[in-house]
């Protein structure tokens, strides 16, 4: 690998590193929001750099561009910008560096003891990563997996209108009621 | 392997991007005010320079002149960086955009564009999916309820025509088989989409005014309910920022738009370019797009001097309840025509 590859990945993953940071020791919902934000389209660039730009541009349009916008749309809607300073879980931060210094750990433990991997890694084609391939293994190979989620997500669409469906009013419409009282 | 000369290559051809987008965006308001000017029987700008051609840099001074100023209450960071997301996504945009044919100068050949990548279109909508968060933040970051408003209105109608607009692309990737534009672009020699995709080319046209806030869809800047919208506490520069995103916006949707559905840079009277001397004005080259996209901007602004803003609640109506179907409606028509006649 040459040094500027070495460079652009180490700047990439500093970036996503201090973004990741920067999400979860923000006070503002919205700072915690758009660090997530830089955080995805950072992980989509390195993505296109390890030559899988499919994958990167339905993150960017997934994750960036639409889950994250309903995210900060609901905050901003709800007024909850300011987080609560006093934890509602007590004792959860320990836990949580505790439980990331196992996680660390076991990581390091796995690379050490794994040794030289042994099976040496398949060279890919390019064509591997092209819309053409994914959307042949798709609709061939992993078909039944693909229809499950298809149906997970409809259900989960159809609970969603069922549940915020406003119940049907007795009058089409409240105006003649209103007239009927003035009357009286 | 990237050598030293693509590098400066993409660099150029970016710096190149990024000056006509800003440039156009600065005549394309003059356009837009001498048009808008003619159709309701006034002359327009006419003052600064030869038929007003200098009131663009007559407006940029004045603005950069002028005292920008940022709410006690606001959020100064965000209030910042917002007109700065705003911009970003409008320059990038038309990277994946071809110019025109690839021309051979001083025994070199140089393609007419930055990228012209198999995951094209989908780079088109995920820069189309960032681009709701500048005009998001610059509602929030003011503090003020109007700003706000115009802010979650502009987000909640461009994610629900992001729909209808990516459904409208599906029939012109079908009939090329292929996400590329150029490749896009070069199966239209035959026939242009707009003929083959009347329904797509519609919801294209539709959404994209949508998308790009113009009217009669410009709903998070009405004046009478939000006073200006998500910029009612911008001045100087920072407002002029809002301003060439828009307006850049138009230029960018109106390149696109020509490419998947006007036959981009192809010529329409190509059979012409035999003609010695001025043939080459008949053939394929930017000047086919540079005109294509003139007439599409017309139209923008011929609908914005003629139709009234239509209601919040009917337009998002509109958007789920009409242009969403029909959007699926046409990708399955599309492609049960496409088994039948056999691509």
């Amino acid at each position: 690998m040459s040094l500027g590859l070495i460079f652009m990945y180490a700047a990439l993953a500093l970036v996503v590193v201090i973004s990741g940071v920067g999400l979860i020791t923000s006070r503002n919902a919205i700072y915690a929001a758009l660090f997530l934000v830089l955080n995805f389209i950072t992980v989509a660039l390195l993505y296109i750099a390890l030559g899988a730009p499919f994958i990167a541009l339905a993150q960017v349009t997934v994750y960036a561009g639409s889950i994250m916008v309903l995210f900060l749309f609901v905050i901003m809607l709800l007024g909850a910008e300011q987080l609560p300073i006093a934890e509602p879980l007590r004792g959860q931060r320990v836990l949580g560096i505790l439980l990331a210094v196992a996680f660390l750990a076991e990581m390091m433990l796995f690379v050490m003891l794994r040794g030289a991997p042994t099976i040496a890694g398949q060279a890919v084609s390019p064509e591997f990563s092209t819309p053409a391939t994914i959307g042949m293994l798709l609709f061939e190979r992993y078909l039944l997996p693909f229809e499950m989620t298809a149906g997970i997500l409809l259900a989960a669409t159809v609970g969603a209108v069922f549940m915020t469906r406003q119940p049907r009013p007795e009058h089409k419409s409240a105006l003649p009621a209103v007239r009927e009282e003035g009357q009286e | 392997m990237i050598t030293a000369a693509m590098v400066w290559e993409w660099v150029i051809k970016s710096v190149i991007i990024c000056l006509i987008m800003t440039i156009g965006f600065a005549y394309v308001t003059l356009y837009e005010r001498k048009v808008l000017a003619r159709i309701q029987v006034r002359v327009g700008p006419n003052r600064a320079g030869p038929w007003g051609a200098l009131q663009p840099l007559a407006d940029a001074v004045k603005l950069i002149f002028k005292e920008e100023l940022t709410p006690a209450t606001a959020d100064k960071k965000i209030f910042f960086i917002a007109p700065i997301i705003t911009v970003l996504p409008m320059l990038v945009i038309t990277a994946v955009i071809p110019w025109g044919e690839a021309v051979t100068f001083g025994g070199k050949t140089f393609n007419l564009y930055l990228a012209d990548s198999n995951v094209a279109i989908l780079y088109l909508l995920a820069v189309t999916s960032i681009s709701v968060y500048g005009i998001t933040l610059a509602g929030w970051s003011s503090n003020n309820k109007y700003a706000l408003m115009g802010g979650l209105r502009s987000t909640a109608q461009m994610i629900s025509y992001e729909l209808a607009l990516g459904l409208s692309f599906v029939g012109p990737i079908m009939l090329a088989s292929s996400m590329s534009i150029m490749d896009i672009v070069h199966a239209q020699s035959k026939i242009w989409y707009v003929f083959l995709q009347p329904a797509g080319f519609l919801l294209f046209f539709v959404a994209s005014l949508a998308e790009v806030n113009r009217s009669p869809f410009d709903m998070p800047e009405a004046e009478q309910e939000l006073t200006a919208g998500y910029h009612a506490e911008y001045s100087g520069m920072k407002f002029a920022l809002f301003f060439m995103a828009e307006y850049g916006k138009m230029i960018a949707v109106s390149m696109i738009g020509a490419s998947l559905f006007l036959g981009g840079f192809l010529s329409p009277v190509g059979f012409l370019s035999n003609i010695p001397v001025v043939g080459f004005l008949f053939g394929n080259g930017p000047h086919w797009l540079l005109l294509k996209v003139a007439a599409w901007l017309f139209v923008m602004i011929w609908i914005r001097a003629t139709w009234p803003r239509i209601r919040y609640d009917r337009l998002m109506a509109l958007g789920w309840k009409i242009m969403f179907p029909i959007g699926l409606l046409n990708v399955v028509i599309t492609a049960i025509v496409i088994v039948l006649v056999g691509g």
